[in-house]
């Protein structure tokens, strides 16, 4: 076996100290920590954003603020949710680390072009940062025309300068994702011995590759309007305002699986990994995440079925966007049949997975209530659609994330946390997710229409929003105690081994933290993937527990 | 606080001919909903437990594909799926299709007030009236941003675009006092923007507009167009037959079929007119050069919908009542007194503004500012 030249002792975190060793780092997991730093970051700007819009909203007249503000405290908080965080956390972070390991690989495909990507993105949270300090925008993320390009005048363009940039990282992500999974894999690692994890990223960088590049030139053409009044969006000028939703959405609808996917990978991972059992219809897994990147690019239209298009257009969007909810149903029944006659081991991030299970399963069975457009006529743009995609994107991404962060944890770090408080934690987050959005389906299917500031002229709307700002109060709690017990683990924590959960995949066969190099040898695949014997390991628990086998 | 916490109220009333429908098809997919979410999760939690390490559940010969059973899983989600379809895009091509005899009000949104015009004349902002059991179709259009408007116990929204006309249509049930919202993110007092939709008997109806004599304009949309047409001097060009060769004549143009000079064909619906009106070198008829001059920047939204209606009733003759009342049965239609000309009326439409436009909070609401008629309370 070929041997690699680094001392056994050193690894990714410990080979160099100083800033500068972390700052120009061109290593794929340096470059993932410094994306969990920024992404956290982000995440609680984003989430102190909410938690304004939420407390304001707890009374139906207001009384913390102007709607001025409440309009920029909501921009923010879609803003930076979905384009510094959601878009990004899973893949960027969880993605660069494990991308590499899993394929045997040493790093992605353009590790420079990686760290730019780092750069790209630390310039968009910077730009939509210097934004929000400057005044803020009252657009909405969603930018829509020509309130964004002609009537706004609020800090729209250094808005979508960020965003703009933020796209640019995404592209440069995707490339190196795509190209590594082609380029890169160890001799033995086929197409049908990938991780699903690899599976689901792939996907998600094919959708970065071909969908950013649209939305980057709709939200520049937004800039060119604002600044130079080309005639692009507004009537006025001689522009379409509804040209802009078709762009936007043709981009922002496949985003949204640029969030789940990943997240779908990560759930994958966990649910076979402690159903100690191969996953149930790999293949299926497989092929339904393609089926969702190539299907989530026809269904634009489904959010404008209320705007000027054709009647027909909506006959033949509402009809893929029923036909791309199967692949995503596929996926979850996948998940119980792996479950079925496994050795399933209740872990913190198992809690997590199965938590994702439930908030997707919910943010999934309301999608059709919008697809079928006679109901999305009543329900467009109200809470229940505000409620729809926080179950998928929020409670898919973030409960992923999560399940994902625990189940790596000791593989980035080295260190275990406590696993009790982890369990504990996965289960409040459930719980105060469900009570935060579960009422605003029904204030939704009422007719509340969402981005409203008062509600004084519709008092039944009250005690959904009440119950909802407490709902919302459990789980900032319990996104914030993660924080605390897995810092805690750096320090405190026991040391975590190779494999700490007996996992099967490459980068349980590497040391924790990994070396720069990923493996201290040349790796070569030969066995199958999740190669779990579910019935001996139950037949050893039975010795070792003293029965007969 | 004077809401009661304990008091779940779960449905938004019912006050249209698509409620029902609606709602039927609504508690269908949350039926779907709940027999999919409950059995799956219950399975994942059963699983869990049952299947948890160490317990004596029989695990011999585990399955990791099952062709027959991912078979299934396919087809029934997908029927199910096309089921929905099928149905919710027939309640969806009936809202779209408005019958042909419906009474049509007219809408301009702009920042932050909708404009509501009745075809006889009367405006109200921020309040729409309408009798029960009628159908209804208002064509809508926005004066800035996009807007939409959405009435909750109707279960109707559409977008108001700036520069397109868009069409919904509905026939209330319930005489009973509704929401009305903008559903369209729109600026700063976007949550404010919106007021109520008044559904009153068809007596009552008749009524108010025989009381509304304040905000009531005395002329017909089509008549008020039927001055801007002469005080701008339209019929300079545009005589009452084709005698002018600078313009075509305009009498009975709505709803044929005109050609332009390099033989593209556009049915002159309202679109055509305004964009006629707008954007006059765009689609120039076979015939006749480039001369109109643009009135971009001289008409608002509710002057062009008044000459529409002016050119829909005929155009180019003086528009006998009779005509007008034919057009539109169940409305009192008035004669033009002249007392209220087209420059008074214009600054009761700015003073109605004022009032009705929503400042701060804790100042009084839009809703039904400007509409203070007495039979509000139903
Ligand atoms: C895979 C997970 C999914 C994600 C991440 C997701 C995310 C989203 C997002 C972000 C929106 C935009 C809301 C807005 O800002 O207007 C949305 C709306 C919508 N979603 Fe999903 N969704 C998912 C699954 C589904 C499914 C399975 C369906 C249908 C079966 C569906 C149908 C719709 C429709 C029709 C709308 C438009 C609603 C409207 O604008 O009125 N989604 N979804
Ligand atoms: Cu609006």
């Amino acid at each position: 076996m070929e041997h690699f030249h680094t001392n056994p002792e050193l690894n990714y975190l410990t080979n160099g100290h100083s800033l500068r060793s972390w700052l120009l780092t061109e290593d794929h997991k340096r470059i993932a920590m410094l994306y969990l730093m920024s992404v956290t970051f982000f995440f609680f700007i984003g989430g102190l954003a909410a938690a304004g819009v939420r407390y304001e909203l707890m009374s139906p007249a207001g009384n913390m603020m102007e709607s001025e503000t409440y309009n920029k405290l909501f921009t923010a908080h879609g803003t930076v949710m979905v384009f510094l965080f959601l878009l990004v956390a899973i893949p960027a972070v969880l993605g660069n680390f494990l991308l590499p390991l899993m394929i045997g690989a040493r790093d992605l495909a353009f590790p420079r072009l990686n760290l730019l990507s780092w750069y790209l993105y630390m310039a968009a949270g910077t730009c939509i940062t210097l934004a929000m300090l400057g005044g803020g925008a009252d657009t909405g993320w969603t930018f829509y025309t020509p309130y964004s390009s002609m009537y706004s005048n609020s800090n729209v363009s250094l808005t979508l300068l960020g965003v703009f940039l933020g796209g640019f990282s995404s592209i440069t992500t995707g490339m190196n994702f795509v190209v590594t999974t082609h380029k890169m894999r160890a001799p033995g690692m086929t197409w049908f011995r990938l991780p699903l994890f690899v599976w689901g990223h792939y996907a998600t960088g094919v959708i970065m590759l071909l969908g950013t590049p649209v939305v980057a030139i709709t939200l520049l053409c937004v800039i060119f309007e604002r600044t130079f009044q080309l005639p692009i969006y507004s009537p006025e000028l001689g522009g379409d305002p509804v040209l802009f939703q078709h762009m936007f959405w043709f981009y922002s609808h496949p985003a949204v699986y640029i969030m789940i996917l990943p997240a779908f990978g990560v759930i994958s991972e966990i649910m076979t990994a402690f159903s100690r059992k191969r996953v149930f219809g790999y293949h299926m897994i497989a092929f339904s995440s393609l089926a969702i990147a190539f299907l989530g690019f026809l269904v634009w239209g489904h959010h404008m079925f209320v705007s000027s298009q054709s009647m027909y257009q909506s006959v033949i969007f509402s009809l893929i966007t029923f036909l791309l909810a199967v692949p995503s149903a596929i996926k979850v029944w996948n998940w119980t049949a792996t479950m079925y006659k496994g050795n399933v081991v209740l872990s913190g991030p198992m809690i997590y997975g199965i938590g994702f299970q439930g908030l997707f399963l919910v943010g999934g069975l309301t999608g059709p209530f919008l697809a079928s457009y006679g109901n999305d006529v009543h329900l467009s743009a109200t809470y229940f659609v505000v409620a729809h995609f926080h179950y998928v994107m929020v409670g898919g991404s973030i409960m992923g994330f999560l399940a994902g962060l625990h189940f790596w944890w000791p593989k980035m770090t080295g260190r275990l946390y406590n696993d009790t408080i982890a369990k504990w934690n996965a289960m409040l987050v459930f719980v105060g997710f469900n009570l935060t959005f579960f009422p605003q389906f029904i204030v939704g299917w009422m007719g509340m229409p969402r981005r409203y500031h008062y509600y004084y002229f519709a008092p039944e709307f009250t005690p959904y929003h009440i119950l909802s700002t407490m709902g919302s109060s459990i789980l900032g709690i319990g996104f914030a105690v993660p924080a605390f017990y897995l810092i805690h683990s750096l320090f405190k924590g026991e040391k975590a081994g190779d494999n700490p959960w007996n996992a099967h995949g490459l980068e349980w066969n590497t040391s924790s933290p990994p070396p720069t190099e990923n493996f201290r040898y040349k790796v070569i695949v030969t066995d199958d993937v999740y190669d779990y014997d579910p019935v001996a390991e139950h037949e050893n628990d039975m010795l070792a527990a003293g029965g007969k086998a | 606080m004077n809401w009661n916490l304990f008091n779940y109220p779960m449905n938004p009333p019912s006050a249209s001919n698509f409620a029902a429908e609606h709602d039927a098809l609504f508690y269908a997919i949350v039926g779907q909903a709940l027999f999919f979410g409950l059995l799956t999760f219950a399975l994942i939690l059963w699983f869990a437990v049952k299947f948890k390490k160490g317990s004596k559940a029989d695990r011999s010969s585990p399955q990791y594909e099952n062709a027959r059973m991912e078979f299934w899983w396919v087809l029934i989600p997908t029927l199910l799926g096309l089921a929905t379809f099928f149905w919710s895009t027939k309640l969806f091509v009936d809202m779209r299709t408005p019958p042909k005899n419906a009474k049509e009000i007219f809408v301009v949104g702009k920042q932050w007030m909708w404009h509501v015009q009745h075809p006889d004349g009367v405006r109200e902002n921020n309040t729409l009236h309408v009798p029960v059991d009628t159908d209804i179709k208002i064509t809508m259009i926005s004066q800035d941003v996009i807007h939409a408007f959405y009435i909750p116990a109707f279960r109707v929204q559409f977008m108001t675009v700036p520069g397109r006309y868009t069409q919904m249509w509905f026939r209330p049930t319930r005489v009973g006092k509704y929401h009305l919202f903008c559903n369209m993110y729109c600026g700063t007092q976007h949550s404010e923007m919106g007021g109520s939709v008044i559904v009153m008997s068809k007596r009552d109806y008749a009524d108010w507009l025989a009381q509304h004599g304040q905000v009531r304009e005395n002329l017909t949309a089509a008549q008020t167009g039927e001055k801007l047409f002469n005080k701008i001097g339209c019929g300079n060009c545009h005589g009452a037959q084709d005698l002018i060769p600078r313009g075509p004549s305009l009498r009975g143009l709505f709803g044929t079929t005109r050609e332009t000079g390099d033989g593209r064909r556009w049915v002159a619906d309202e679109s055509y007119i305004r964009e006629s009106i707008m954007r006059p070198a765009e689609k120039v008829t076979k015939g006749y050069g480039v001369t109109m001059p643009s009135y971009d920047k001289t008409f608002s939204e509710e002057d062009i919908m008044n000459l529409i209606a002016y050119i829909k009733a005929g155009a180019g003759q003086s528009i006998p009542t009779s005509t007008i009342a034919a057009a539109m049965p169940g409305i009192e239609v008035r004669d033009a007194t002249g007392k209220a000309g087209l420059n008074s009326n214009e600054m009761q439409f700015k003073s109605e503004r004022a009032d009705a436009t929503p400042t701060r909070r804790g100042k009084a609401p839009a809703v039904g500012a400007l509409a203070v008629e007495k039979g509000d309370q139903q």
